[in-house]
């Protein structure tokens, strides 16, 4: 290779190509650097080894100051390629896969070094990854699993806050499912590959997406990112409780806990699923084939009477609600100002939330307490609207009296004008 | 009785009473079998009048401007006592209004009102029926609604179309490049200063010249009457006309205040200029054949854009219709039926546009 | 046109004596005429009246009164057409912010044992400047201004700079 490089000291473009299979990959170009050699050929290249100005300049690392020699060593102030890449100059090449999380982490696990740039900025990436599936796979040979610049790109890296970033919330959920979703890739690992289509379908995936919500879950929230693992049958509540805190706190006390775990039945998930979350129902509770409860409980027992209980209740205020917005409504579309009991129905709808946040703790007194309150507010506002819809009646009454009094001029007319005529 | 006459006799005395209302009392109107439509002009000023007394009652609780506009009127149809049957009213006798003023305009051009000596009627008129339609531009700003900004938008973008002066036209209208608050003073200056203003001074010509010249008679009509003049019947202006203009304005008034109390004027969601227009929108019903057309026209005719075209054409048919007297001839029997057959068409091809723009989507 | 149909039932009458049907139409059309002035008027009169709930504008609104509120406390206030609240934080500050969860739109409370704005529904937790602290509130609360002015405490939404 040195003879060969010693004999062609101009490289055409194609000629390096040629070696791209033994000669590794360097990376080019630097910013805030005056000479920066790696530029003059690596710009030229083509994917691989190609690495545009364009593109490097993107990257936070670029933008803060490090060179393509930051991670793969070598001279970039020199223009001849045998001494920019020569191994004395410390050139490194391609970093090998297994090596990548290392490299990174000399200087990110260096809260002296990071500090500099990010104060903020956490150090223990390294750690957390030496415990995750990823990189317990990784020490034991496995090269397929994630490294670093997999989930992070490489080369235009950008801050996770960036929305074009790989890792921005809004990207975590397609950038893992670069690998996990794709079934030949994970062929011989024993996990499923539908979480991403799964996923893509859930409440949460609606919340980020389409509301735009970026603190909803993604796959990191509940697995972790450098650390990522699966949770843990048992302990599947302490996760969605970071959120959901209500409902865990109601679950904690409640019968099922014990149950749930005396069985190995991973908590929240019995009821909800996984990474397919939908928007639950009150047809949950029922009997229909959305139902959950009559999984593990048989028709007619006493859990089959308090379920009932729960839905009819729930039921009952929902239609309670309803019925009073439509009375409203059409009270509103009469001209009738109903805009206290329509606030007021704001608070009747937090109370059936709230009795449907109660149903965690499956006890009929709370859920109950909680249902009754809201159909109080409710029974208010309807009064409202008939109150209002009374006072349309109202109008109604006096629009008929003037029209009266106008037949009573029109016909008083009519007899004047013949009266004069005649 | 008496009271009554002795104010009258004090009037006389200092303003010369009788000599003021002679006129009117020697003023005749025709009778024959199409006479129905004379009740047209004093219905629609009787709705003008209504549009100004209701109009002061709104100002006294609206407010113009962005932040305001849209909560005070919400303020006067909730809070205020009768502040719906208010400005319901003002809504739909707008409305009315608009339609009296177009069928009194259809009827005066079958009935050829309009030919010598009643040109400058027909001018006034139809001045007053664009007059009009600005102030059913202007009022249905001012609610400062979702649809009322985005039909603004969209209006004075038409208007921007013309060329050479329609980008200075626009930005006239606009106050800015822009529908905002600056346009929203200006729609309510326009509203309620400037429009009410001309609109006066053209009805009291308009009316004046009614006066002078006395109410047209159909030509065949007028031709017969003149060869045989026994078969000419008439009817005292004052009061058997008038009584029976009475009996149509009270009927307006019923069917206003019936309007008003079973379907209150709507108000809608508060304009904000940051979302996108609403899909399907569309002007008020007046202006739904122009928008219409608009639409029917391809993108480019020939080489002109279409939009330019459409709106180059309208400019050009409004003022030949406000120029119509001018091409009929001033004698009776020699009455040019093509212009009657102009009037056929316009007013089908109207009603036509206007429905499939109301049943398009 | 019940009315009309009883002017009709007159004329037998009227060919017998001119005057009481002269009369009748006169009562009938001056009492018409001043029915309908009242029709008219009476509306218009109850328009002038100004309301009680006087008109603040759209951006301001009176959230309660001085010494309404103890230290440590909070109360909902109607804001247009949604809920605002109004606190009095432990040291005697007045905060003003929406009280529409912006997780799932429920009612926000102050919790004076937590010293923290908090959603019923879902646990959601605010700190007094509105920001989300915990639990599922993806965004922090609209903050208003306050101003007291004499005994009134105005709320008023924060102006663009």
């Amino acid at each position: 290779m040195a003879i060969l490089r010693n004999k062609h000291r101009r490289f055409s473009a194609a000629r390096y190509v040629g070696l791209a299979g033994i000669v590794v990959l360097a990376a080019c170009l630097g910013y805030g650097q005056t000479t920066n050699s790696c530029l003059d050929c690596h710009s030229a290249l083509p994917d691989l080894l190609g690495v545009s100005q364009e593109k490097f300049s993107q990257d936070i690392h670029a933008q803060k100051g490090l060179t393509c020699a930051s991670c793969h060593g070598g001279d970039p102030t020199s223009d001849d390629p045998d001494k920019a890449m020569s191994r004395k100059a410390g050139w490194k090449g391609k970093i090998d896969r297994k090596q990548i999380p290392q490299l990174c982490g000399s200087c990110h696990s260096d809260p002296t070094y990071i500090r500099q740039f990010n104060p903020s900025l956490r150090t223990d990436q390294l750690d957390q990854y030496h415990t995750s599936v990823h990189g317990k796979r990784l020490a034991a040979g496995d090269t397929k699993v994630a490294v670093c610049t997999d989930c992070h790109s490489v080369h235009d890296l950008r801050a996770p806050s960036d929305p074009r970033s790989t890792v921005n919330p809004v990207n975590v959920a397609n950038t893992c499912s670069r690998c996990h979703s794709d079934a030949d890739y994970m062929k011989g690992y024993s996990i499923p590959t539908d979480q991403f289509a799964k996923y893509s379908t859930s409440v949460h995936h609606e919340a980020l997406a389409v509301r735009g919500d970026l603190s909803a879950p993604t796959c990191t929230t509940c697995h972790g990112n450098h650390g990522a693992a699966p949770p843990g049958v048992d302990k599947v509540q302490n996760v969605c409780s970071n959120c959901h805190a209500f409902q865990a706190q109601m679950y904690e006390k409640s019968s099922h806990k014990k149950a749930f775990e005396s069985a190995s039945l991973p908590g929240c998930v019995v009821c909800h699923s996984n990474h397919g979350i939908s928007h639950p129902t009150d047809a949950k509770l029922g009997t229909g084939p959305d139902a959950v409860c009559m999984q593990c409980h048989s028709p007619g027992d006493a859990c089959d009477q308090a379920r009932a209980g729960f839905q009819s209740g729930l039921s009952r205020l929902d239609e309670a609600i309803k019925s009073a917005d439509q009375v409203l409504g059409v009270a509103e579309s009469s001209g009738m100002e109903v805009s206290e009991a329509r606030l007021g129905q704001d608070q009747a709808r937090d109370s059936l939330t709230k009795a449907r946040v109660t149903i965690h703790s499956f006890r009929k007194d709370l859920v109950d307490q909680d249902i009754q309150a809201g159909l109080k507010i409710t029974a208010k506002n309807l009064e409202a609207g008939k109150k209002a819809m009374v006072e349309r009646n109202h109008r109604r009454v006096g629009l008929g009296m003037s029209l009266i009094a106008i037949g009573i001029v029109l016909a008083g007319l009519w007899l004047y004008i013949k009266k004069t005529e005649s | 009785m008496s009271p009554l006459r002795n104010v009258r006799g004090w009037l006389d005395e200092r303003l010369g009473w009788e000599g003021l209302i002679a006129p009117l009392r020697k003023k005749t109107v025709p009778l024959h079998g199409l006479s129905y439509w004379y009740f047209l002009g004093g219905i629609t000023l009787f709705l003008f009048v209504i549009q100004v007394l209701t109009g002061i009652l709104l100002l006294l609780y609206y407010r113009p401007g962005a932040n305001e506009a849209f909560e005070s009127v919400q303020y006067i149809m909730t809070q205020v006592q009768f502040g719906w049957l208010i400005r319901s009213i003002h809504s739909w006798s707008a409305n009315l209004m608009i339609f009296t003023a177009f069928a009194h305009m259809f009827s005066v051009l079958f009935l050829k009102a309009y030919r010598k000596p009643r040109e400058l009627t027909w001018v006034s008129g139809v001045i007053l029926l664009f007059l009009v339609m600005g102030f059913g531009f202007s009022g249905y700003l001012l609610p400062w609604n979702t649809l009322a900004f985005f039909a603004t938008k969209v209006g004075t973008e038409i208007t921007g179309q013309v060329p050479v002066i329609g980008k200075p036209l626009m930005i006239f209208l606009r106050g800015g490049e822009d529908v905002t608050a600056a346009t929203l003073s200006r729609f309510f200056g326009f509203h309620v200063a400037v429009l009410p203003g001309l609109t006066t001074l053209l009805i009291l010509l308009h009316v004046l010249l009614v006066q002078r010249l006395g109410i047209s008679i159909p030509p065949k009509l007028e031709v017969q009457w003149t060869a045989n003049p026994s078969e000419k019947r008439e009817m005292k202006f004052f009061p058997n006309f008038l009584l029976r203009e009475l009996m149509a304005w009270y009927v307006a008034l019923g069917v206003l205040g019936a309007l008003a109390a079973l379907f209150p004027w709507n108000l809608g969601v508060k304009a904000d200029p940051f979302v996108s227009a609403p899909a399907g929108i569309k002007p008020e019903w007046y202006f739904l054949f122009m928008f219409q057309t608009l639409k029917l026209i391809p993108p480019k005719v020939w080489f002109i854009d279409g939009e330019v075209l459409g709106v180059l054409v309208f400019g050009l048919v409004g003022l030949l219709w406000l120029l119509l007297p001018f091409f009929e001839s001033d004698h009776p029997s020699r009455t040019k039926r093509w212009i009657t057959g102009v009037a056929v068409f316009a007013l089908a091809y109207v009603a036509g546009m206007s429905v499939y723009g109301y049943l398009a989507k | 046109m019940a009315t009309s149909d009883q002017g009709m039932t007159n004329p037998s009458d009227g060919q017998s004596a001119p005057v009481p049907r002269r009369r009748f139409v006169e009562v009938l059309l001056g009492g018409g005429f001043l029915a309908t002035a009242a029709a008219f008027v009476y509306p218009v009169l109850r328009y002038l009246v100004p309301p009680k709930l006087s008109d603040m504008g759209s951006d301001s609104v009176v959230a309660g009164r001085v010494g309404e509120l103890k230290p440590n406390s909070g109360k909902i206030f109607r804001f247009g057409n949604r809920p605002g609240l109004l606190i009095r934080t432990a040291s005697g500050e007045y905060r003003a912010m929406s009280a529409t969860c912006t997780h799932l739109s429920c009612t926000v409370q102050y919790r004076d044992d937590l010293r923290q704005v908090w959603c019923a529904c879902h646990n959601g937790k605010y700190d007094l400047n509105g920001r989300n602290i915990s639990g599922p509130p993806p965004r922090p609360l609209e903050g208003f201004e306050v101003q007291v002015r004499g005994d009134e405490i105005f709320v008023r939404r924060r102006r663009e700079a």
